[in-house]
This record gives C-alpha cells, structure tokens and sequence, in this order.
C-alpha cells in the first residue's frame, strides 16, 4: 500500500513538472532573450545572456508606446469597471427588489442578449458607433464595456437574492429612503458580488484586442493591446526587443496576481458558476 | 420632503434601468435586429444605398464551399479546448489530492491566464519561428532535430500550433474552475466508497463524475462557442495566412476588407446562430438536469 501510494505520488509530481515546463518554456525564452543583444539573440535563443543589459527594455518603453497604451488602458479600465458595478447593482436592485410590470421581460431581455456573442455584431455597431460620433474616442471602448457584455447583471442578481429581503423591511422601519437602503444595505453586502465583476471585467477589457482595433485606431488611442501590435508589424525582425516589450507587460500582471491570488481564484470560480 | 415608499419606487426603478436599457438596447438589440436586416441586402457599410436582395447573401455562403472549409480551421480550436479540457480535469484531480507543493502548481498551471492576450500570441510568434524559434532550438537541443518544423508556415499544423496557444492560454482558467467543483463535493462520500472497497477508479467515476457533470458540461460548451469565435490569437500570429483563416476572421474580412456589409452580415448570423444554439442546448441541458450551476 505505501508503495503504490509512493508510485502515485510520483507520477503526479511527474506530471505537474511536465505541465509547469510547458508553462515555463515560452516564458523563459522570451526572459532569457529580452537581455540578450541582437546579435546574441539570433545565436542562441535558450542560453543566459552573457551580460544582463537592459537596453532592449529602454529601446521597447521609448519607441513602442507603451507609456500611452497603459495610461489609455487604465483610464478604460477605471471608467468601465467603475461604471460596470454601479449598473450592474442598480440594476439588479431594481429587478431583484421590486415586482413591476415588465420586470420579466427586462431579466428575460438580459438572459437573451448573454447568448449573443457580441463579435458576430460588430459589423453593424461598428456604424452605431460611427453615427454616435464615438468612433476614436475613449467614447467607444466604454460604452461597448458598459452595455455590451452584461455578465455583471446575471452575477448581481444571483447574489441580490441570497440577500435577505427583512434587511430592507428592517431600514424601512426606521424610516430611511429606499436609495439609502441601496447605498448602505444592499450594496455593502454585494461585496463579493462586487468582487467577482471587477476581477472578471478587468481581465476581459485589459486583454481585449478587437474593440480597441476597430474603435480607436488613432495613435493617441492605442491599449496595450493595440500598442504592442502596432510594434511587432514594423519591427519583426528585432525579436530581442519584442521580448523586452512583452516582459514589461506580463510583469505588472504576474506581481498583481501573486498579491491577490486568493481573490482572483474565488473571483474567477464563481463568475463561472453563477454567469 | 419625505416621499412615500411608492413614489420612491417608482423613481428608483425607472432612474437605475433607464441607462443600462438604452444601452443593452443600443450595443445589443438594435445591432442584432439591423445584422439580420443587412443579411438580406447588398449594403456596402458606409452610404445609403442599400438594396434588399433576399437571400443571395445566403446562397453565396452555402452555395461556395470555400466559407465552410474556413470553418474546419474553427474545428482545430475545439479539438484543441477539448484536449484543453481533459487535461484541465486531469491536473484538477491531482491538486485536489493531499499533495506537498499544490499550491504552488496550482498558482503556475494558472498564470497563462492571467497575462495579456496579445503578448501571449506574440510570445509565441518568437517560439515558433522558423530560424530563431526557441522551440526548434529546443528540439535541437535534444538531438530531435528531425522534428524541426515551420510551425506556422506549414498548412499542415499550423492550426494545430495556434489551437496550442488557446490551450496553453486557456487550460489553467478550467482548472481552476474544476478545483472549485472539485472541493465542492464532501469527503463522507469517498470515505464511505473507500469502506465499501472502491478503488481510485471507481470513486472518480461513481463519485467525482456525476458530482461535477454539469461544470464539465458547462466547458464543453465554452470551448465549443470559443472556438467558433477564434479570432485574436489567429489574427496576431499569422493574420490568416497559409490557411489559418478563422470564420470570424473571414467575417471582418468581408465587411472592412471588401466592403460587402451585406454578405458579412449574413455571414455574422450564421456564426451567431450557431453559437446561439450551442448555449441554448447548454441551458436546455442544465434546466433537464435539476441542478442550475
């Protein structure tokens, strides 16, 4: 029994290394080559550089616009997911909290439009956009942000209904307004509703390329995603400064989530399961 | 000024849905309404002059098989999410064991994840390249030069070496939703199995399985609707070329590219439509089965 037990255990180290070396590889290579110069680049890509420099990272920050694309993504970023809460919990509490005529239609409305995979669309918000005078402007992502996907709903309404309705009947006792009820009971304890939405909605804007591709191809404009798109075409061949562009992405990202994994994991798990 | 709890009511329903309905209504309704309306003229996208022309934008796409070999490319991607899935479940299984280290590799199969997209695919545009990859170095440097391949030039598997890429992006974010099912179900359970004789087998089949049936189903599903949608690792990594056109690509292609509003709007619904009932079988599934996740 020990020794199957011990056998087991092996295999499943032995697996778990493979998978961490399928992660790793890619990692490592672009790592090892954003040191490099060009010339040691192109002689080997897997070896450690002979000497760490770090020119590859200035060359990357200063033609490649990175300092505009994370500056525009941000202020997306902060207006949309900012946005996205206030919708999404004012409008589960009013579909949650009240009966109304029409109420079932909105939800069933809601439910709908979480089927319509919203890239099929584009063809025609494209000249929504146009025509709202949108178009190359922060006007565009945000508005697509805050109406298209409504993931945030389907969440908060799940979690408004756990959310036990003598709270409000006890505030409205003391007399207070049913907006105060929102601000001071309701929407404190749709925390964890809260949570979910900002980490989901976060990972989808920041990584979305097509809405920042299409909308806002003004230089001005341009995300991380567009940003570093834009490099590559021009500078294909300079693979060593590519490398150092894409570490100065991913770094920002990898020391996010190790700070804040317990809330990614459980933000990224019930999204799944309530959406 | 005290309002009474009716009055407030009503201003409260009407002030916080009336923005979020004009906008599901203006990014989600009104587009999806003029896709199908567009499907059925010969609009070119920018003036007024669109002419109803019924179903010749249909008949192009069915009768010219060139749009549905371009979704056999799509197929790459759910074979892919299925692979994608099962080692998903399979590494969901081991970190659930009592094991020194999960953590760790739990934090590690994830990360993929979490990093941008876009650098991702370009990450990958530098491992698969021809002469400098550090993949073919890698297989060089393990005497497997035989193996060296243009990845993403030979039509042969290049779609297999961008599916990879959705894979390796992909696969920690299911697992991670499988562990969260997986620490669901009760330990008396597998306990009791273990009493009556069970060996591993029989308790991931007996008890794990049916435990976690509808998040399996609910990945499936993703995959599938994912994979109809391909798009941006496809498009960063090869723009289509060599046979790597996605339906999705095709799609934008024929509205920005060509101009024809029209037959990419057909097209649009086609696409949607599929994913629509691919969704719609999901809830359908999941309502049969009792239990909504």
């Amino acid at each position: 029994m020990k020794a199957k037990q011990l056998f087991f255990d092996t295999m499943k180290y032995i697996a778990l290394l493979i998978g961490t070396f399928v992660v790793f590889f890619p990692l490592y290579s672009v790592f090892v080559g954003a040191f490099k110069t060009r010339q040691e680049f192109y002689i080997d890509r897997l070896s450690l550089p002979s000497t760490w420099n770090f020119e590859n990272f200035s060359i990357a920050w200063e033609k490649g616009d990175l300092a505009l694309g994370l500056g525009n993504t941000l202020f997306i970023l902060i207006v949309s997911i900012v946005g996205n809460v206030l919708i999404g919990s004012m409008s589960a509490y009013a579909l949650g909290r009240f009966e109304f005529k029409g109420r079932n239609l909105i939800i069933g409305s809601y439910l709908v439009a979480a089927v319509i995979p919203l890239i099929t669309t584009q063809v025609v918000t494209y000249s929504v956009i146009k025509a709202l005078g949108l178009y190359n402007t922060y006007g565009a992502p945000i508005a697509l942000y805050l109406g298209a996907d409504v993931i945030q709903l389907t969440i908060y309404l799940q979690f408004i209904r756990n959310i036990p309705y003598e709270l409000d009947e006890a505030a409205m006792m003391e007399g207070a307004s049913l907006f105060k009820i929102f601000r001071s009971v309701i929407f404190p304890l749709l925390g964890p509703a809260t949570a979910t939405v900002v980490i989901l909605k976060f990972i989808t804007i920041y990584n979305d390329f097509y809405v920042p591709y299409l909308y806002m191809p003004d230089r001005g404009l341009r995300t991380v995603a567009t940003a570093i798109q834009s490099f590559v075409g021009p500078n294909a061949a300079r693979m060593e400064v590519i490398s150092a562009y894409i570490l100065l992405i991913f770094i920002p990202t990898i020391v996010m989530f190790l700070f804040m994994q317990r809330y990614i994991f459980s933000g990224v798990t019930s999204g799944a399961v309530k959406s | 000024m005290n309002l009474s709890y009716k009055t407030q009511r009503i201003i409260i329903i009407t002030s916080f849905l009336a923005l979020p309905l004009v906008l599901l209504l203006l990014f989600t309704y009104y587009p999806s309404v003029m896709l199908v309306y567009y499907s059925f003229t010969d609009w070119d996208g920018f003036g007024f002059d669109v002419n109803f022309v019924g179903l010749k934008n249909y008949r192009e796409i069915f009768s010219n098989p060139e749009y549905f070999q371009i979704l056999r490319n799509n197929l790459y991607y759910f074979i892919g999410g299925l692979v994608q899935t099962a080692l998903a479940l399979f590494f969901a299984v081991i970190l659930n064991s009592k094991l020194k280290g999960r953590n760790v590799f739990r934090v590690i199969l994830f990360l993929p994840y979490i990093l941008h997209q876009v650098a991702i695919a370009i990450m990958f545009q530098t491992v698969y390249h021809t002469s400098y990859g550090s993949l073919n170095k890698l297989l060089e440097v393990l005497g497997l030069e035989a193996w060296k391949q243009q990845w993403l030039g030979n039509p042969a598997i290049n779609d297999w070496a961008l599916a990879f890429v959705s894979l390796w992006m992909y696969m920690g974010y299911n697992m991670v939703i499988f562990i969260g099912a997986l620490q669901s179900i009760s330990d008396d359970l597998y306990e009791a199995a273990r009493i009556d004789g069970a060996n591993a087998w029989q308790s991931f089949w007996h008890i794990t399985m049916p435990s976690i049936k509808n998040v399996v189903e609910l990945m499936l599903i993703l995959t599938l609707s994912g994979a109809l949608q391909a798009f941006t690792v496809p498009y960063i990594m090869t723009l289509g070329a060599n046979d790597t056109s996605t339906f999705l690509m095709k799609t934008l292609d024929v509205a920005f590219k060509f101009n024809q509003f029209g037959l990419a709007s057909a097209l649009a619904v086609v696409l949607l439509l599929m994913v629509a009932v691919v969704v719609l079988i999901q809830r359908l599934i999941l309502r049969e089965g009792g239990t909504r996740v």
